[in-house]
């Protein structure tokens, strides 16, 4: 079986957010860009199902639709194991787009599994995933938490309000991981940065499609007011305020 | 021109959620000054529907069909998107949640539909089409343009609450046609926590991290959140440790959550925890370190130490009914 894990490059989680050109495009000078880290922790369990002899995974490559600044991160994919890294170049401003994109490639390139994370942490849109199913008529399978292979068959548990179900679906599959679907992300060995080098990072030109949404403005959260600290021998006060003031008890 | 809500149900039942669906997208029909239509699809009881009535929902079309009750994105994108076009619907809302999650996106492929998720109020503008959601998990807001003759969006839970408005309710039986190729996907198992109060729809919701100290201490959070009614949630270091399981670990990588109240006890509020939580109505800090930055982003703070201040605030709460 072949993998295909979709990952987006994101800025590190802690960055200071600032906007340029009166708040219409996000300030990337000086953002450190990283795999989204459902994307690092989808590319983790992938290498896995690879490593797990019992398993019949040969192949575990990543995908990404964006400029050439992703390709850093696509090396450290590479470093961390996946076997090739491919960039359809274009800009990834619409997630209909996106998802267009890795579609036409899937459509000429077959994987049997696909993952992709919940949602980019930066545009958090929530959508590329669940689109490509749609766009390659796939089957596919949201809130995954964990995956494994049995034979000719992918079973998932995907979270449901309250607890979870055990899914038996066949392939070609889209999974949409979150939390729980591998422990730690893998960081690069030297031995993998250093074999990195030799893997193929495949650069791929944009077919003609259409974007149908855009971003039209940021705004920053307005500052919060300050925080009015209650003496902790009389927490009764704290109540009371939760009551009358903020009416939330 | 019409407006679809998907009105999702769990087993047979409605949520709060639903009902701000509801809520919302009548009022956005009337700002369109079109039809509003919710549609339903699962086995779902007539005096459930008629529930939706009171806030607002005219005509419901109900797909009352056993072979639906459980949720296959597939399948579900087929019957909105087919009703969509039989009824000229051109925006089409459901809530942010697993489901919507999983629908929303395929409707948008279906129908060459812009998308957008967790949409945080009514549109900015109706023309053009101008939402506005959270971006940067949290550190920003971001108005996104639809430009596409259909529209999908999925709202924020707590973006817009309830507006009663109590209208008589009309109900229609639809049965689609489905190719069986479409339910691929199989459930095996089944596993629910009926006990407990569910993080996502919580209200107040008790959260507790690594100042605990250890998994032994967490008697504690469990008789607040017990006087409070509230779930439990903690921080990532603690799921990661498994002290805690990983279906309570809130923030960027875990659950994000939008209740009325949030407590954070011994959390030191990292920017990736907060990114979870900072839509909360109202934030509850305890913490030993007054420099601690949870306290920036708190509405209350106590600066103390967990063992001690939570046995007295659930004495407190109890003491207050
Ligand atoms: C990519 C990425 C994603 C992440 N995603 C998440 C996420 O989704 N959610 C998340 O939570 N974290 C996330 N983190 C981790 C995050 O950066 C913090 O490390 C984590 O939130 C810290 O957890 P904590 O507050 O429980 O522990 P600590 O940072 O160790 O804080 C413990 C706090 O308890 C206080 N304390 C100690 N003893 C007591 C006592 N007796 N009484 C009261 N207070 C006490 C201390 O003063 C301190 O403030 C992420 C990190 C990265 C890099
Ligand atoms: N530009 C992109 N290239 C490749 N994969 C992407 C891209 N954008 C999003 N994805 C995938 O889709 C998931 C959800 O992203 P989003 O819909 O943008 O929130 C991410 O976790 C990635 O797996």
């Amino acid at each position: 079986m072949k993998i295909l894990v979709c990952t987006s490059n994101v800025p590190d989680t802690t960055t200071k957010v600032k906007f340029k050109e009166d708040n219409t495009l996000f300030d990337d000078s000086g953002v450190q860009w990283i795999i989204n880290p459902w994307d690092e922790l989808a590319l983790t369990r992938a290498l896995e199902l690879k490593e797990d002899a019992g398993n019949s995974v040969d192949e575990v490559s990543v995908i990404n639709v964006g400029g050439a600044q992703t390709d850093a991160t696509l090396r450290k994919a590479l470093a961390i194991g996946a076997d090739k890294a491919f960039r359809i170049d274009a800009c990834a401003a619409d997630a209909y787009y996106v998802a267009g994109q890795i579609a036409a490639y899937l459509k000429e390139n077959p994987f049997d599994i696909v993952f992709s994370g919940i949602e980019s942490s930066d545009y958090n849109g929530s959508s590329v995933g669940a689109m490509i199913a749609e766009f390659m008529n796939y089957s596919g399978v949201s809130s995954v938490t964990s995956v494994n292979i049995e034979g000719d068959d992918v079973i998932l548990y995907r979270a449901i309000p309250g607890g979870k179900q055990k899914i038996k679906a066949g392939v070609p599959l889209v999974a949409v991981v979150q939390k729980g679907i591998a422990k730690e992300p893998r960081i690069p060995a030297m031995r993998g940065i250093m074999m990195a080098r030799k893997k193929p990072l495949e650069v791929m030109p944009a077919k003609e499609m259409e974007m149908l949404t855009k971003s039209v403005k940021f705004e920053l959260p307005k500052a919060k007011g300050a925080c009015k600290m209650i003496d902790a021998g009389h927490v009764e006060q704290l109540v009371e305020l939760l009551k009358n003031e903020a009416k939330v008890l | 021109m019409s407006v679809i809500a998907f009105a999702k149900n769990w087993n047979g039942k409605f949520k709060n959620s639903t009902y701000e669906l509801v809520s919302y997208t009548r009022n956005l029909a009337s700002q369109l000054n079109t039809q509003l239509i919710v549609v339903s699809i699962g086995e779902v009881k007539e005096e459930e529907l008629k529930s939706l009535g009171k806030y607002g929902a005219e005509r419901i079309i109900s797909v009352n069909d056993p072979q639906m009750n459980t949720l296959t994105s597939r399948v579900y994108a087929q019957v909105i998107s087919e009703l969509a076009e039989i009824e000229g619907a051109d925006t089409i809302v459901m809530s942010d949640n697993e489901s919507g999650k999983a629908i929303a996106p395929r409707i948008s492929v279906k129908m060459k539909a812009g998308m957008v998720s967790a949409v945080l109020e009514l549109p900015i503008s109706m023309n053009p089409f101008v939402v506005k959601k959270g971006a940067f998990s949290g550190k920003a807001f971001e108005h996104v343009q639809i430009d596409s003759p259909v529209k999908v969006i999925t709202i924020a839970k707590n973006c817009f609450g309830f507006t009663e408005n109590q209208v008589d309710v009309s109900i229609e039986e639809f049965s689609p046609n489905l190719d069986a190729a479409l339910f691929k996907i199989q459930v095996l198992e089944e596993e629910k926590q009926t006990n407990k109060v569910n993080l996502a729809d919580a209200d107040i919701v008790v959260s507790a991290g690594r100042g605990m100290r250890s998994p032994d201490n967490w008697g504690v959070v469990e008789e607040l959140a017990d006087a409070l009614g509230a779930a439990t949630a903690c921080s990532r270091p603690v799921s990661d440790e498994g002290w805690r399981g990983h279906e309570e670990h809130v923030g960027q990588t875990g659950k994000v959550i939008a209740p009325n109240l949030y407590f954070a006890a011994g959390i030191s509020g990292a920017i990736q925890h907060v990114a979870g939580v900072s839509r909360s109505k109202c934030i509850v800090a305890v913490n030993t370190d007054p420099e601690a930055p949870i306290f920036g982003v708190a509405d209350y703070g106590i600066v103390g130490d967990v063992m001690e201040v939570l046995p007295k605030l659930t004495e407190a709460i109890r003491n207050s009914k």
